[in-house]
């Protein structure tokens, strides 16, 4: 661990992304900024079209980064990115039918990474990345179309978690699952960064997945942020912005409608 | 495998404990599904007829291929039991003729299949991929080729090359990969954004892993039910070029040859011509049938 602060693992200032050119330009990130400690779970929320899944692309550099800067260990990252960043921050999809390979069986998926930065022991780390995310040997050598979109999302997370990392980045994780198994799937999410003292950055447009993750959060709409909240603010309603108290009520009433606990 | 598992039991497994099971219960499952269409079952069996025949062309030929019996009596021969398809001008046996020419035609469609295919995939994919200056240049280059008529250019190639059924082959393979390279770049382009491209990226991956490894694979089945298809048109253009006296050259076997020289004859003695002509029309409609039923099997999207 390199981190010359405790303060900032990943630092993002005034991040700006844009696509496309002239009339076509969509400013889809303005000036937003934040700080993810060491193992921290950090969470992005916001609604369809707020930007906070481009926040995450820019960082990992599948989106181009048109103005601001992002920090990781303290160093601005350049693009395209070096090999050695990926193996301290992973993704892992929102959509875990698209984000398999569909030729592939498991065990490719899981081993490709492995060849790529020519880690040792392959097998065996192949066969623990499984045990991992609770997946048997009986899944090695299946192919996605023989799994269950749960099971999907743990290979997701198997091969993210992979070449040991200590980021992630969960790009609304569970959002494509059943309500069932979405609570499995936080539950593995929560206890493997428990284990591996993992740091999260989430996005998710449900108030109720942040709050259960992450201690920390920043609200976006319309590609800005909007303000940034501790769990407790947000559970003591301490919010300021009016934007941010919509979106508290919406999922509440959501809340007593669907799950009185 | 133990003793109470069948070997189709452990090809469908669902739990495939290898690398090696899992491949072969994943081509024994596009097995099953080919086999249920049975016209491209009929296609599959042309097509190995034809393999067979090229390889025991020797054993099922009755005469040799290249030098006729008696001049004086055996030219130009009806059908019969001793010539199951005539002889021709030169009093050849046209069976073993035609039996022979089957080697000639299986080089042709397999020499122009492993070479046209993997250029028009690596010019596709590659296109596709990285889009941009890279797709313009490719693609403009492809245009070109593709502006030509295919026989045209492949007599210009053979002009310039010299006649002969090497050359024949290699004009053919480069007027044939420009289709290949449209279909796999417009595949690519589905597949360059999917999330399973963006996760093998985040992996580190560079580019020619993520173009071998993930897209190739993919664009795969489509460019070989392509390939399949084209094989009639690449067995009628190797036949053209015969015709045309640029392919194989005199006296090989070659059936495109046969026609043309069958066509002096062909009110008087219509087996001269005719024989080979059916014979490109069986193997071409093989083909057809084989890439149709494939095409069912491998492209999901082009069934529905």
């Amino acid at each position: 661990m390199t981190a010359s602060n405790t303060k900032g693992l990943i630092s993002v200032r005034d991040l700006g992304v844009t696509f496309g050119h002239g009339t076509n330009e969509v400013k889809a990130v303005r000036g937003v900024s934040f700080d993810v400690a060491q193992g921290e779970s950090f969470g992005i929320v916001g609604e369809s079209g707020s930007g906070k899944s481009t926040v995450l692309r820019a960082i990992c550099g599948l989106a181009p980064t048109s103005a601001g800067t992002i920090t990781f260990q303290g160093e601005a990252l350049k693009a395209p990115r070096q090999p050695a960043f990926y193996r301290d921050v992973q993704m892992v999809f929102q959509d875990p039918y698209a984000s398999l390979h569909p030729r592939h069986t498991i065990d490719k998926v899981l081993s490709e990474p492995l060849a790529i930065h020519g880690l040792d022991d392959p097998e065996g780390r192949v066969e623990r990345a499984l045990e991992d995310v609770g997946l048997g040997q009986g899944f090695r050598f299946r192919f996605p179309h023989q799994l269950s979109g749960g099971q999907r999302q743990r290979v997701a997370i198997a091969r993210a978690l992979i070449l040991e990392p200590q980021v992630l980045l969960l790009d609304e994780p569970t959002s494509a699952l059943d309500a069932s198994i979405q609570a499995e799937v936080l539950n593995l999410l929560d206890a493997l960064r428990h284990k591996r003292g993992l740091t999260y950055v989430l996005v998710s447009h449900d108030l109720a997945v942040v709050a259960h993750m992450c201690e920390r959060l920043v609200v976006m709409q319309h590609g800005r942020e909007v303000e940034e909240l501790t769990r407790s603010a947000l559970q003591h309603h301490e919010a300021t912005q009016e934007y941010t108290r919509n979106l508290l009520v919406a999922s509440e009433g959501f809340k007593a409608k669907g799950t009185s606990t | 495998m133990s003793a109470g598992v069948s070997r189709r039991d452990w090809l469908l497994s669902e739990q495939p404990a290898s690398r090696r099971q899992a491949k072969l219960g994943q081509a024994y499952r596009t097995w099953v599904q080919l086999r249920r269409n049975k016209l491209a079952m009929v296609g599959l069996g042309i097509v190995l007829v034809l393999v067979l025949a090229a390889i025991f062309a020797d054993v099922i030929a009755p005469y040799d291929p290249l030098s006729g019996g008696d001049l004086r009596t055996a030219r130009l021969l009806p059908p019969s039991w001793a010539h199951l398809m005539g002889t021709d001008d030169q009093a050849r046996d046209i069976f073993s003729r035609i039996v022979h020419g089957s080697r000639l035609t299986l080089m042709v469609v397999a020499m122009v299949a492993v070479i046209a295919t993997p250029i028009g995939l690596a010019v596709g994919t590659t296109a596709g991929y990285f889009g941009g200056w890279v797709d313009t240049v490719l693609m403009r280059i492809t245009d070109i080729f593709l502006a030509f008529p295919r026989l045209i250019l492949a007599l210009a190639f053979v002009a310039a090359l010299g006649p002969g059924i090497e050359n024949a082959i290699i004009a053919i393979a480069i007027t044939s990969w420009p289709p290949y390279a449209r279909l796999a770049r417009a595949e690519t382009l589905t597949i360059r954004n999917a999330d399973y491209i963006d996760a093998i990226r985040l992996q580190g991956a560079g580019s020619g892993r993520i173009i071998w490894g993930h897209v190739v694979p993919l664009c795969m089945s489509s460019v070989i039910v392509r390939v399949t298809l084209d094989m009639a048109g690449i067995i009628l253009t190797a036949a053209g070029l015969g015709f045309l006296g640029l392919g194989a050259q005199p006296p090989q076997p070659e059936w495109g040859a046969m026609i043309a020289s069958g066509r002096r004859f062909i009110i008087d003695f219509w087996w001269v011509a005719t024989m080979p002509g059916i014979a490109i029309f069986v193997v071409s409609l093989g083909f057809n049938l084989l890439g149709d039923g494939l095409r069912d099997v491998l492209d999901p999207k082009a069934a529905q």
